[in-house]
């Protein structure tokens, strides 16, 4: 209970303005398509310099927690997600927006991402030592099956064809081989020098998401005299928890496997969201309603992605392992104040370290208050006519990808995913689990590489990669999630 | 028409920039300076070259703030690619280097730049590679560790950060050096991937960067046996021997050297007015505060000492990595 003595820290004058301040920016910065979590926090670092530790940390947590959870803002109003965290929250959010029940789906959004974060700080306070070793457990072994078990998602993330979502998966696999290979060195599918490096995540996924519908709302046209007018249904706080309490199920999901997957260096962030997706929609009694606008999903991906915030820092905070890319800016931010993260972290600067973990605490609190104001606003966006909404996304899409890393190459990746994207979904592919494939390729590629090279080093592949209680453990569930998706496709051709 | 305009005009432009060129210097610099780094907003690259600008937009240092741009991808090639071809050489688009990094891509081919497309200014950090291994690793001196890789050609895992980058160039060295084969084993994420996999145990021990290897022995999580350097580190590991103390003919050619450069075709003006004022602002007293915080050794040298560690690598590497093809 030592944290609870530094609850005051958070409340000083100067330390609660950085985190209202942190709370609203990191909102506004997670909204923006393209600045992702990363990079907001490390848009923020400089602005630390002049700060004292503690309230550089608090600004740089504030808006760590707030960025994750405003990403859904844009994924839910303009079907481009911010960051991978928040594909699986477009997939029911912008059907909901669609039928003018966007402030629904933002605050619902809001408050499973509270209710997941809170969990998940609270596991980053009492449970850290025990965690930490869990997080060391993936070795390269485990985390190509982890990959592999996201990878057996795929088939049942898309509602309408199992086979064409896996088609879609390995197009998405194969996409994820383009570029230089910092493994064993070769260069793959480099035809421009775009390329070089390979897709990157944010533009593809500006691309695939927001291109297809800005298409679509040109291709309707300007004679929109039968467009119907969107009525945005108001929306009450009483009523949101309401909705929320009823899919307890859903929440507690998102929640344990955000949690449970953000803790894993390397993998966590990006496929929270959709495996606890994918879960929610496995449990649900009516999971054919799916991606057509089901607050459920909405709740599972964002207290999901909420929910790893948390446990992502424990390797960094009790290892100085960065488990993630946003944790990586944040151990540049800890080091520049001369803090070193590590097992004596909580005794040699203890006001710094249980200032920071409580400034998230209140910080998701904040968010929720903040993020509920802004919901009904927001979600009039929905009532903007088409031509002018596509024309504003395609230049929210454009600016987006091109300040990932003020690249043009990334704009005419962004650019031609996106009507490629177009095409196949005119034929019955989706986008899902397209980006799915993109996300876990290189996590599997390149682990396998890892482990076999270490393999040979040892005591051989089958050894390395067959043995062992956790990679049992993982191909079991392996075998179980591909099993569940034969007999439910099969099941349901039965019943129709 | 059309074509009429284009021939009057392009004369007249190329006219127009050789009576601007000069002037253009004089002035300069009269914007903020852009340094692209390409490697990721917070690796060590990116945090490090934000500290030593900071003071940059001070009137008594280069009188405009200089803002980074990172341009990540393929182990830097990306960044130096864009910074060889496209980066304009007008003094306002400054880059930063890695050494050995670049220097061990271009020999190696594929890329779009050699230290010939480069105009160095200064240098500000050096971060000598080290030799770690798990606090319960059974090997305790460089010497055990590298005795059981003569013994076991191939099957001493070591991870690392990459290819072709310092901690590669490092095994390579050993690998000459024990006349037998270690098991590198490049990770994805960086250095500090490969510093978990050391941590966790997935490999038996690791070449990483010295600063963050102090930082992980601090935390109690390694132990650091030897580092690849002609000295030893007197402010963070004076008890550590170097390889080459410890019998092993290995030179300080993997150290990682960060600095400032630019583009091939700046002009001479802009380029010595900066090669002075930029490692004169290196020696500010804040910056060394700031880095020596972070843990990242400073090593602040001028243009021509620089000119001269170039050649140096460039010699070593291509005879190095020869084998290698």
């Amino acid at each position: 209970m030592e944290f609870l003595q530094y609850f005051g820290g958070v409340f000083e004058p100067m330390a609660f303005l950085l985190l209202v301040g942190g709370t609203i920016g990191g909102l506004i910065l997670g909204a923006t398509p393209g600045l992702s979590p990363t990079m907001a926090v490390a848009l923020l670092i400089p602005f630390t310099f002049q700060l004292t530790p503690v309230h550089g940390l608090i600004l740089l947590g504030a808006a760590y927690t707030s960025t994750v959870a405003g990403g859904a803002v844009s994924a839910i109003l303009l079907k481009i997600p911010g960051a991978p965290a928040n594909i699986a929250t477009a997939l029911d959010g912008f059907e909901m927006a669609k039928k003018g029940e966007g402030a629904k789906a933002l605050h619902v959004s809001f408050l499973a991402s509270g209710i997941g974060g809170v969990i998940g700080v609270l596991l980053l306070i009492f449970l850290t030592p025990v965690l930490a070793e869990w997080a060391l457990a993936f070795g390269p072994s485990h985390l190509f099956w982890m990959a592999i078990l996201g990878v057996t998602v795929i088939g049942s993330l898309d509602s309408k064809s199992f086979v064409k979502g896996l088609l879609s998966g390995c197009i998405g696999l194969w996409l994820s081989m383009i570029g230089y290979d910092d493994i064993q060195g070769a260069e793959r599918f480099i035809f421009h020098d775009a390329l070089t490096g390979g897709i990157h995540i944010i533009a593809a996924l500006i691309g695939i998401f927001a291109i297809p519908q800005v298409i679509e709302m040109f291709s309707k046209g300007r004679q929109s005299a039968d467009v119907q007018v969107v009525t945005i249904q108001k929306q009450s706080f009483a009523d949101s928890l309401k909705i929320l309490f009823a899919r307890k199920k859903a929440l507690c999901i998102g929640t344990v496997t955000g949690s449970i997957i953000g803790l894993i260096p390397g993998v966590g962030g990006q496929i929270a969201g959709l495996l606890a997706y994918d879960q929610a929609k496995k449990f649900s009694a009516d999971r054919d309603t799916f991606g057509t606008g089901n607050p459920t999903g909405v709740i599972a991906a964002e207290s999901a992605n909420n929910a790893m915030v948390g446990p992502s820092l424990v390797p960094l905070l009790t290892l100085s392992i960065p488990g993630s890319p946003t944790a990586a800016v944040l151990l540049g931010g800890l080091l520049i104040h001369g803090i070193f993260p590590g097992p004596d972290l909580f005794t040699n600067h203890p006001q710094v370290a249980w200032t920071f973990i409580n400034s998230m605490l209140i910080g998701q609190i904040l968010m929720v208050i903040f993020g509920l104001y802004i919901a009904g606003y927001a979600a009039r966006v929905a009532r903007i006519p088409p031509a002018i909404m596509a024309a504003a996304v395609l230049v929210l899409a454009v600016f987006g990808s091109y300040s990932v890393q003020q690249s043009m190459g990334d704009v005419y990746v962004m650019v031609s995913l996106g009507i490629g994207m177009y095409f196949l979904e005119k034929s019955g592919f989706s986008a899902a689990p397209l980006v799915l494939g993109l996300i876990l390729g290189p996590i599997a590629e390149a682990n396998f590489i890892q482990g076999s090279m270490i393999a040979n080093a040892t005591d051989g592949a089958t050894q390395y990669f067959l043995t062992g209680t956790l990679n049992l453990f993982l191909i079991v569930l392996v075998i179980l999630s591909i099993g569940y998706s034969f007999w439910s496709s099969r099941s349901s051709k039965v019943a129709s | 028409m059309k074509k009429l305009l284009k021939s009057l005009l392009v004369p007249a432009a190329i006219a127009a920039a050789t009576v601007t060129g000069p002037v253009l210097a004089e002035g300069y610099p009269e914007r903020p300076i852009s340094v692209m780094v390409s490697y990721g907003a917070g690796g060590a690259t990116d945090f490090q070259a934000r500290i030593v600008t900071m003071v940059a937009g001070n009137e008594d240092q280069i009188g405009q703030p200089i803002v980074i741009i990172n341009k990540p991808g393929a182990g830097g090639r990306v960044g130096w690619n864009w910074f060889a071809t496209e980066a304009e050489n007008d003094g306002y688009t400054l880059g930063a280097y890695n050494v050995p990094h670049f220097i061990a891509q271009s020999i190696n081919g594929g890329v779009k730049y050699s230290t010939e497309e480069f105009e160095p200014i200064a240098n500000w950090g050096s971060d000598p590679a080290v030799v770690v291994v798990g606090k319960d690793s059974p090997y305790n001196t460089i010497n055990e560790l590298l005795d059981f890789a003569k013994e076991n050609p191939g099957k001493l895992t070591l991870s690392g950060a990459g290819l072709l980058v310092g901690h590669h160039i490092a095994a390579l060295q050993i690998e000459k050096a024990i006349e037998s084969k270690l098991a590198y084993i490049p990770t994805k994420g960086g250095g500090a991937a490969a510093m978990k996999a050391v941590i966790a145990g997935d490999v038996i021990g690791g070449i990483n960067n010295l600063s963050d290897a102090f930082r992980a022995s601090e935390a109690g999580s390694v132990k650091i046996l030897a580092v690849a350097d002609i000295q030893r580190n007197e402010e963070f590991l004076p008890d550590v021997p170097t390889l080459m103390e410890a019998g092993y003919d290995v030179d300080n050619s993997s150290v990682n050297f960060r600095g400032i450069m630019a583009p091939k075709g700046t002009p001479p003006e802009v380029i010595d007015m900066l090669a002075e004022k930029v490692p004169a602002m290196f020696e500010n007293a804040r910056i060394a505060k700031q880095m020596k915080a972070g843990g990242s050794p400073m090593k602040i040298m001028n243009r021509d000492e620089v000119l001269q560690m170039w050649s140096e690598r460039q010699a070593y590497l291509t005879e190095l990595l020869a084998d290698l093809k």
